[in-house]
């Protein structure tokens, strides 16, 4: 067995810590040796540990990084499509392939974050009402199971591992590589439109209104505005850019370099003032304009610009609340933001997004409706007002994002992600000994 | 972009994180590579991997340390296939093997020998007759700062590093005279495989910082570096204890 050590491991939001056993191989027989080891406590894949709550921890048992195995394996300059191992992160694709035209079809809010966390949390971007989630663009995914050794999986072939592995929470197996398919893009610029939103009604109208025009879109909610306010934010649409109304040049060379949070800031920072002030002068500074072009990284990934920003919650962390509720179901999104505004637990960031149809994951997160997202610092009756949310969501017809969740319960997983019956029966067949398992898979039921 | 063709470098050991990064270093500057590993399916992947990433030629070859016999055939195709584009070679083949084991077992010691310094120097010696011959180019070897003095912890492994690190100062003294830089690289605990979990590691560093200390040194500076720089005076310091103090110590 290759070597070890034991490491208190987070999400991104710092909370939960957990104590791990953690395996880091170089190669992929050695990842296949932590498998074949069967870690007592068992084992999960993690790659950055950009999951906000404990989808890649395994308290008691061991973790499996893959940042070691984060190799570009090959391109194809005709079709666009990408080999590399799990993982590589999104931004290292970015940095290699966007001087020669090349973009990820779908990015979450970060780079940092891994192939194989892309595919296992089936991420989804602010394209997600035009083109899906990531999982559409992986044509075929090499698997490393517990039970039955390495799976090319496809649409095709192994479709049920596939379908299982995308969204799997990493749960079906180690994910060695996978081929995915990239975009062209014009120029490394965006073309964005701003508008303020009155409120939640506005809101969603101008969603339904201008999202088909856009590739992107997304609404930033003052989560701190209340009653006729409630809903109140800024919606941003963009498109690629093309070439054509670039006037430099389109694939400008890019300094890298973020400024990092150095300390945990203390959690009294972000009290109602301060973040109701932030919210006001966010959105002053967004007054409607059309056809503002800003470079590529700040648009998808604004919060990436400020290194560990995580820390800005304090010690004791924060959970990032993302959930989606069915069109139809906009009173559920109303009660949720009354709820979290009538708190008094301020949010940073609150996020509004119409997704399109949901694709194919077993345990994808994205459904057809609207998902909106909100920061609560971890503080006692946190869990009692998330479960809670949890009930209105589920009774909405909705559900939770297991990437970024840390408090749900087995019994509203089951009424959230129906098809878990499903995915746990391909489970046994690709990992009948159950030693792939993970502190959220344990919570909710999964394993 | 380079102002000038690099030279194609050999990366011998090729699949370790320090040579993986030391690797990317040199294609982010330009040169084609050429890495030998005995695990060809690794070296493939991190051939290319680097071919994306920086836009450079780079390939894997088949390389078996202990099979000295095979060395001179491995130098003589890379050095043919290469021909004058071939600049240098960066050896990272190291084996620490069980320190515990090697104390008793003298197979387990001489595995450590041959790893660490007879494969080194078998590979080396038609290299340097190639290089010698040509009057230009490099060859850089990372050692260790566990060369510097017996502990022991693991000296067998310090053995193999000492004696090759005594080889790089003959060599280089050799090749001078024909305008061939020999370097020598002391990392001190470096985060790989090889440290990963160890118990008693401190102050460990990435490779990919090691791996930029390695580019620079082969570019020009001081013949022998430690990586990073703080080894030098912690080994400058450890070297000056008196051996009869030295052996009292639990090191």
């Amino acid at each position: 067995m290759i070597p070890s050590r034991t490491e208190r491991l987070s999400g991104w939001g710092r909370h939960p810590v957990r104590e791990c056993r953690v395996y880091r191989p170089e190669k992929v027989s050695e990842l296949a040796q932590v498998l074949a080891g069967a870690p007592a406590g068992g084992v999960v894949p993690r790659g950055l540990g950009r999951a906000y709550g404990d989808a890649a921890l395994n308290e008691g048992g061991a973790v499996v990084s893959h940042l070691r195995l984060n190799r570009l394996l090959s391109f194809d300059d005709e079709t666009g499509v990408l080999e590399c191992e799990a993982g590589v992160a999104l931004g290292e694709i970015v940095d290699a392939l966007l001087p020669r035209g090349w973009f990820l079809p779908v990015v979450p809010g970060t780079r940092h974050v891994t192939v194989g966390g892309a595919i296992a949390a089936d991420v989804h971007g602010k394209n997600h009402h035009a083109d899906g989630t990531f999982g559409r663009f992986v044509d075929e995914i090499r698997l490393l199971t517990p039970g039955r050794g390495m799976r090319v999986c496809s649409r095709r072939v192994e479709g049920d591992a596939f379908r299982a592995t995308l969204g799997g929470m990493g749960l079906t197996g180690a994910i060695v590589s996978a081929r995915i398919r990239l975009m062209r893009v014009e120029s490394a610029w965006m073309s964005v439109d701003q508008a303020p939103t009155r409120d939640l009604d506005d809101a969603l109208a101008r969603f339904a209104g201008a999202d088909a025009g856009h590739r992107y879109s997304v609404a930033w909610i003052d989560a701190l505005a209340r009653g006729r306010n409630l809903g109140r934010g800024v919606l941003l649409l963009g498109d690629h850019a093309p070439a054509s109304s670039i006037r430099g040049e389109p694939f400008p060379r890019r300094k890298s370099g973020a400024h990092a949070v150095p300390f945990d800031a203390p959690a009294l920072l972000l009290n109602r003032l301060t973040v109701g002030a932030f919210n006001r002068a966010y959105r002053a500074s967004h007054r409607g304009k059309t056809g503002m072009m800003q470079p590529l990284e700040p648009f998808f990934w604004p919060l990436d610009a400020v290194g560990g920003w995580n820390r800005l919650y304090g010690r004791r962390g924060f959970i990032q609340y993302q959930f989606v509720v069915p069109p139809g179901a906009e009173r559920a999104l109303a009660a949720v933001l009354e709820r979290a505004a009538a708190s008094g637990r301020a949010s940073f960031l609150a996020v509004l997004k119409r997704f399109g149809p949901a694709g194919e994951g077993l345990l994808s997160f994205p459904m057809e409706g609207w998902t909106l997202s909100l920061d609560f610092p971890v503080a006692s009756g946190l869990q009692e007002m998330i479960t809670a949310m949890d009930g209105v969501v589920a009774d909405a017809g909705g559900r939770v994002y297991l990437a970024k969740d840390a408090m749900l319960n087995a019994e509203t997983f089951t009424r959230m992600y129906p098809a878990a019956d499903g995915f746990r029966a391909v489970k046994r067949t690709l990992d009948p000994g159950g030693v792939l398992t993970s502190s959220l898979a344990r919570r909710v039921g999964l394993a | 972009m380079p102002e000038r063709p690099r030279g194609t470098v050999l990366v011998a050991g090729a699949t370790s994180a320090i040579a993986r990064a030391t690797a990317a270093e040199l294609a982010r500057r330009g040169h084609p590579l050429v890495l030998a590993a005995r695990d060809t399916a690794e070296a493939d992947a991190i051939a290319a991997d680097l071919r994306l990433r920086f836009g450079v030629p780079a390939r894997a070859v088949p390389l078996d340390a202990l099979d000295f016999a095979s060395h001179a055939a491995l130098a003589g195709s890379v050095l043919t296939e290469e021909g004058d584009g071939f600049e240098g070679v960066v050896v990272a083949l190291g084996w620490m093997g069980d320190a515990e084991t090697a104390r008793h077992d003298a197979s387990e010691a001489r595995r450590i020998l041959d790893v660490n310094l007879t494969a080194v120097v078998s590979l080396l010696t038609p290299l340097a007759d190639h290089l010698e011959r040509r009057g230009a180019g490099f060859v850089c070897v990372v050692s260790s700062v566990a060369g510097d003095r017996g502990r022991q912890s693991n000296y067998v492994y310090g053995a193999a590093k000492g004696g090759l690190s005594v080889y790089l100062q003959g060599l280089r003294n050799r090749l001078f005279h024909a305008g061939v830089r020999v370097v020598t690289v002391k990392p001190g605990f470096v985060d790989t495989r090889m440290t990963f979990g160890l118990p008693g590691t401190f102050l460990v560093a990435a490779p990919e910082r090691v791996a930029r200390g390695i580019v620079r040194a082969i570019q020009g500076g001081p013949d022998v570096v430690y990586l990073p720089g703080f080894w030098g005076p912690v080994m400058r310091g450890i070297r000056a204890v008196p051996e009869r103090l030295f052996k009292r110590l639990k090191l």
